[in-house]
This record gives structure tokens, sequence and C-alpha cells, in this order.
């Protein structure tokens, strides 16, 4: 076994630089470790300087999020061992974000995205802070858990090109938070996020390339949370236009 | 940026990648992706075309006769063999994609996708099946 990989990080620094370059660093091949781990190698031992975002190191958090050669990767779910260590792994920042430094992307788009969709249970019946008991069968639950294990790492929308080509597209997690709300039987909140999700730049800018789903570390599946929304959207227009009393 | 609880404490300088023109070819299924949206363009001419034809069995035996001709040429043959390639493409394509956007339940059992896509092939075979016979009976 090879004693040693390279890793190829990608560095931005906006005080000195005007655009990325690769430095090249040399880190044990251990075969427990996963990218992570080695970057904090690298971190810890060789270079303070290499800046990026990291906290739970199991799979949780979704701070971790960085390209690995070019596919969008959660670095702490990752082994080295995934990778021929005669070859370079480059690591650089998710794309389509806007870098801040190194391996840090400026996450606010996302952050202003998800808040738009109001991914909370949205009731007018009790007060929020109202102790009150909403009880769910196993298919209730079954109907929107798989959606609500999505970790917020983006990883998703670095492997969505529509978001590299219109920003504002608001993209696949959001959407996925979105849908998992309005399968929850216990929220009322549709028609409020579906005024945010109902327009070019919502819901009806997927393209349907379905690459969101196949990087999810979590198996989210954002691209059929999409297509479903985008389903029970056209349904209910339907509804509303061919029947006397609409969608009620 | 509307939510001043995000904004950065002091001007950072962002670098901005630039996206590609070349994009598409950065990832296998992100060409797959474009080879299926273009096909598009072949099922619709081929859609256009169709009803050129009906047009001319409207304008009677002659008219027909030139445009089944137009048709049998060499040029015709190519793009019918074109058209149905890329209406094949998209179809393979695009029924594995469709369980991803129908969600069926039997009891408290949801279907498995496979089920969802093997039906929609099934269902393609059959009609494809029944057009031929109709179109081949002679």
């Amino acid at each position: 076994m090879a004693e040693t990989i390279r890793l190829e990080v990608s560095r931005y620094r906006p005080e000195v630089e005007s655009e990325p370059t690769l430095q090249s660093y040399e880190v044990p091949y251990n075969k427990d470790w996963v990218i992570l781990d080695a970057l904090n190698y690298v971190k810890n031992q060789i270079d303070g300087s290499v800046t990026f975002r990291w906290s739970c190191r199991m799979g949780v958090c979704g701070s971790c999020g960085m390209m690995a050669n070019g596919e969008p990767k959660l670095t702490c779910a990752v082994p080295l061992t995934d990778y021929d260590p005669t070859q370079p792994i480059r690591i650089e920042p998710l794309q389509f974000f806007p870098v801040v430094r190194d391996l840090v992307i400026d996450m606010s788009s996302f952050l202003e995205k998800l808040s738009n969709v109001k991914p909370w249970i949205i009731r007018d019946d009790v007060e929020a802070t109202e102790a009150v008991e909403f009880r769910q069968t196993p298919v209730e639950l079954d109907a929107y858990k798989q959606f609500s294990m999505c970790i917020n790492c983006m990883i998703c929308y670095s492997a969505c090109p529509v978001i590299g080509l219109e920003p504002e597209f608001t993209g696949p997690a959001a959407i996925a938070l979105a849908q998992r709300y309005n399968l929850d039987s216990r929220d009322k909140g549709k028609e409020e996020r579906m005024d945010a999700l109902d327009a070019h730049e919502g819901l009806w800018g997927c393209t349907f390339v379905g690459e969101c789903t196949k990087v999810c570390p979590k198996n989210v599946d954002p691209a059929g949370a999409i297509q479903l929304y985008k389903m029970g959207s056209a349904t209910d227009y339907l509804k509303s236009m061919l029947l006397p009393w609409g969608t009620k | 940026m509307s939510n001043p609880s995000l904004a950065p404490t002091r001007e950072l300088k962002l670098y901005r990648r630039p996206i590609s023109f070349w994009w598409w070819l950065d990832r296998p299924a992100y060409f797959k992706f474009v080879v299926r949206e273009l096909t598009c363009l072949f099922v619709g001419a081929f859609a256009i075309l169709t009803l050129l034809q009906v047009r001319a069995v409207g304008e009677g035996p002659e008219a027909y006769a030139a445009f089944a001709a137009m048709l049998a040429s060499p040029a015709g043959i190519g793009f019918s063999v074109l058209a149905f390639l890329a209406a094949v493409y998209h179809t393979v394509t695009w029924f594995p994609a469709v369980q991803t956007t129908i969600v069926l339940r039997v009891g408290e059992q949801r279907v498995p996708g496979s089920v969802i896509t093997g039906a929609h092939m099934a269902g393609w075979l059959v009609v494809s099946v029944v057009v031929a016979y109709i179109v081949l009976r002679g």
C-alpha cells in the first residue's frame, strides 16, 4: 500500500491573488482517513493557512462539502482509499458558489433561498409557544421522512447546472425542504410556500437533470421532490380550471 | 441582501468562477441530459412533418404522391431514421426518470419505482406493436 497521496488544494487569498491557484501537499495515505482528515493533517502539520469549513466529522452538520476531482462530496464521508494514491486528489470549493477564501464558499444566497420557502411547520390555529401534540401514523411520517434527512450541505447545488447558469434558481435542497413540510400532515402552509415557488426561478427552473439526487450524501432525492411538487402544482391548477369547486 | 443578519461584517472580495460554454461536457450526466433535451427537436420536427402529411392527404392524390416521394428520398429516410433514434433515446432515458415523479401506494406500501418504469415500458411496447400492425398490415 502506498504511504502517501498528494492533495492539490485550491487556494484563494483575496488579499494577494485575483483568482484561485492549486497548491500541492503530500499527506499520509492512511486507510482509516477520509478526505477531511487529510485536509486537517495539512492544516495542523504542513500549512495552517489553508482555510476550510468543517464541524461534526460524521455527516450530520453538512459543513465540509467540497469538490474532489470535480465531484461534489461531503469530505468527512469519503475515504482516501476511494482514490488511486498514484494520482493527486484535486480539492476545490463547491462549484457554482462565490469563493470567500480557499475552500470556503459564500452561502448567503442559499440561506436566503432557504428562508424564502419557509421550511418550518406553518399553522394559524395554534400559538408557537403552545404545547400541542399532533399525532402521525407511520404512513404519514413516511410521506416526508426521506426529505427530512437533508443536512443543507449544498452538495446538490454544486451538481446542478441550472444553479450555475441561473443563480436565482431556488435550487434542489430548498425545494425539497419545502416539499418536506408540504407533505407533513401537521402543516398547513402549502399555499404560502407556493407563493415563493410558483415562478420560473422557483419550481419551474428545474430542468430535471437529476444529478442533485445522485450526489446527495443522505439519499434525499431532491429531484424527486421537485418533480412531485411540479405534479402537485399542475394538478391543482388543472382542478382549479376544470372543476367548479376548484381545489377545495 | 434582504436579510441583514446574513450580511458579512466587512466587504468580501469574492471570487466568482465563470461558467464555461462547454459546461455540458463536464460530467457524463450533463451530456446525456443535453442530448435528451435536443432529441425533442427531432421529435417536434417529426410531429410537424406528420401534420404536413395530413395536409397533403387533404390536398388530393397528386399532392400526397409528391409528399410520399419526398419522404422516400434519401434525405427523407435519413431524417426518419434520426427522428426514430432520437425518440427511442428520449424514451429510454425518460421512463426511468418518471418513477421519481409518481408516488403510488397499494395499501400502506409504496409501489417500487422499477414497477412504474416497467409499466411505462410495457405500455410503450404495446402501443408500438399496435401501431406497427396498423401501418404494416398493408
